[in-house]
């Protein structure tokens, strides 16, 4: 699946708030088709990262490259249409929409009709392309297993599906390369293994190349093909899942004597 | 009881009511999605009925074509106006962003009286039948098309907003800006399209109103008029935006009426809504159909 072209650059790029070092001189690469994860205690930097990835941030010093292209200073959304898709640390789903229209709104940028073309709906393409889109997030929606919610507004559901909802939401831009912000914080065994096969079959049937972050070092040993470690913002580690649990300082960092509070972490 | 009188003037109320609540709607619209409380809401049916007037008498154009011209410049000016005045004060305190609206406000009101004096013009006739008859009511023939064309809107609103690839993206970025921009949606577009529509739509019944009273200063007071209608309805709910302006324009007739037959302290056709306005704030702050948590300024 991994190819040899990087669809990801980061070189050596810093962020501070005031005083505050998030980042100090972080570099790495992906490979396209990779599944790449970021692991790091808590406040070591990873979501800073991943934001400074899809452009809520950006770095004061350093380059991002994203497909061969230089994006560092690009808006968020335009990064998005470059194909860049995300979901977050903390649900936010547009909880008032079915979720359906969540997903559509996923497609939004990909749609060619406005509202002029769209009068002419049965002559200019328009339901043609909107049954493409509809299809599309049929294909989604079966994929994740939610064809039972697709009407109910999102704001209803359980924590669970609201995660996949998200997911979903994320997927439905087609993005290659899509930045998972702890997909399974707060979920059951069950439902992180049902989340561990959409992360898996994503990455190897539908050709997204993932980069994740998570706590739970079980599943990210198990499905990661490259793990890179974060602490106080540096880049201290970075190879295969085994090579990264043999890691003295990996140990010591963040696998070794836990805190009560990553502890929690990993429970919740 | 006057009969005749009373459901004249509710007639007018309904009709009234129905601009309050398409201007009403204006309104939600740009608190929604770009969380400003536009204080110049008035000066765009200001600006609208002066344009579409300087159109049709300087120019002399047909009212169809200048209405339409009113209708494409308002949008450049929607636009340019959010640009220009508006984006840089993304970030800023709100109550910044008040103080410039206000300033907007002001300044537009000095401008048309510059530009166009301070007399009340009367639009060229627009209409070959000045009033029809409604059930035994003379309505004016203006007043009938201001219904017809604040349904339309309303309809037009509620597809945009439910079918509409921009009406998504405008409900989304409404929801989390943050979000939104993942997705694609450019949130600057979004905010440029809310202030064009909103500007267009107000200019609407800046004209309608326009053409059965005259264009004067007075039309920017219906900006005014249009907070009691939305704290009424709830500041962000676009559906709570029309109830509230129909139900503040047939109380307003209403009270009109009452004040005539009884109590005969006259302007309490001026007055009434802002009763409702300070009533609803103590008992129901939130309004008929908003949503609880909002912020209040």
């Amino acid at each position: 699946m991994t190819g040899q072209s990087p669809i990801l650059e980061v070189n050596d790029i810093s962020l501070r708030f005031g005083g505050v070092r998030a980042l100090s001189n972080v570099s790495f690469g992906v490979k396209k088709g990779e599944l790449f994860s970021i692991i790091g205690p808590n406040g070591a930097g990873k979501t800073s990262l991943l934001n400074c990835i899809s452009g809520r941030y950006t770095p004061q010093e350093g380059s991002i490259k994203f497909n061969d292209k230089e994006v560092t200073k690009m808006t968020p959304n335009h990064r998005a249409e470059m194909g860049m898709g995300r979901t977050f640390q903390n649900l936010a789903l547009f909880a008032h929409m079915t979720v359906l229209d969540n997903i559509m709104v996923g497609r939004h940028h990909l749609m060619k009709n406005n509202f002029l073309t769209g009068g002419l709906y049965w002559f200019g393409g328009a339901q043609k392309e909107e049954l493409e889109h509809r299809r599309y997030a049929e294909d989604i929606i079966d994929f994740l297993e939610i064809s039972h919610i697709r009407k109910s507004v999102a704001g209803t559901l359980s924590y669970g599906l609201r995660k996949r909802v998200e997911l979903a939401r994320a997927v439905a831009l087609r993005p290659d390369l899509i930045l998972l912000d702890e997909p399974m914080a707060g979920m059951n065994l069950e439902e992180k293994e049902d989340m561990a096969r959409y992360i898996v079959d994503l990455n190897e049937e539908w050709g997204m190349t993932v980069i994740m972050i998570e706590h739970d070092m079980g599943v990210v040993m198990d499905i990661s093909e490259r793990v890179m470690v974060l602490d106080f913002g540096k880049n201290i580690a970075e190879g295969l899942p085994h090579e990264i649990m043999a890691n003295d300082y990996v140990k010591r960092a963040y696998l070794g004597e836990e805190t009560d509070e990553e502890a929690e972490g990993e429970v919740a | 009881m006057n009969w005749d009188l009373l459901t004249q003037l509710l007639m007018n109320g309904l009709i009234i009511g129905a601009l309050y609540g398409v201007v009403a709607m204006c309104f939600v619209l740009i608190y929604k999605s770009t969380q400003i409380v536009n204080f110049a809401q008035g000066e765009f049916l200001l600006i609208g009925a002066w344009v579409c007037w300087w159109f049709l008498t300087t120019w002399e154009l047909p009212f169809v074509v200048g209405f339409l011209f009113t209708l494409a410049f308002m949008t450049v000016f929607g636009i340019v106006l959010q640009t220009v005045v508006l984006r840089p004060m993304i970030g800023e305190p709100i109550i910044s962003v008040i103080m410039v609206t206000i300033g907007l406000s002001l300044f537009f009101q000095a401008a048309m009286k510059w530009i166009f004096g301070v007399n009340v013009q009367p639009f060229p006739k627009v209409f070959d039948v000045q009033t029809i008859e409604v059930f035994g009511m003379q309505i004016q023939t203006a007043y009938v098309m201001s219904l017809f064309i604040s349904l339309f809107i309303m309809i037009g609103f509620a597809w945009f907003f439910k079918s509409s690839k921009h009406g998504l993206a405008m409900r989304a970025t409404a929801f989390d800006q943050q979000v939104a921009q993942s997705l694609g949606i450019s949130v600057k577009n979004v905010f440029a399209m809310a202030w064009a529509i909103s500007a267009v739509v107000s200019a609407v019944a800046g004209i309608v109103i326009g053409i059965v009273n005259g264009v004067s200063d007075s039309l920017a007071f219906i900006g005014i008029k249009v907070f009691p209608a939305v704290i009424l309805g709830g500041l962000d709910s676009i559906i709570g935006a029309i109830v509230g302006g129909v139900i503040i324009g047939l109380l307003e007739n209403f009270a009109e009426y009452a004040d005539g037959q009884w109590f005969q302290v006259g302007n309490m056709y001026t007055i009434a809504p802002f009763y409702v306005l300070v009533i609803i704030l103590m008992i129901k702050p939130y309004g008929l159909f908003g949503t609880k948590d909002i912020e209040r300024v």
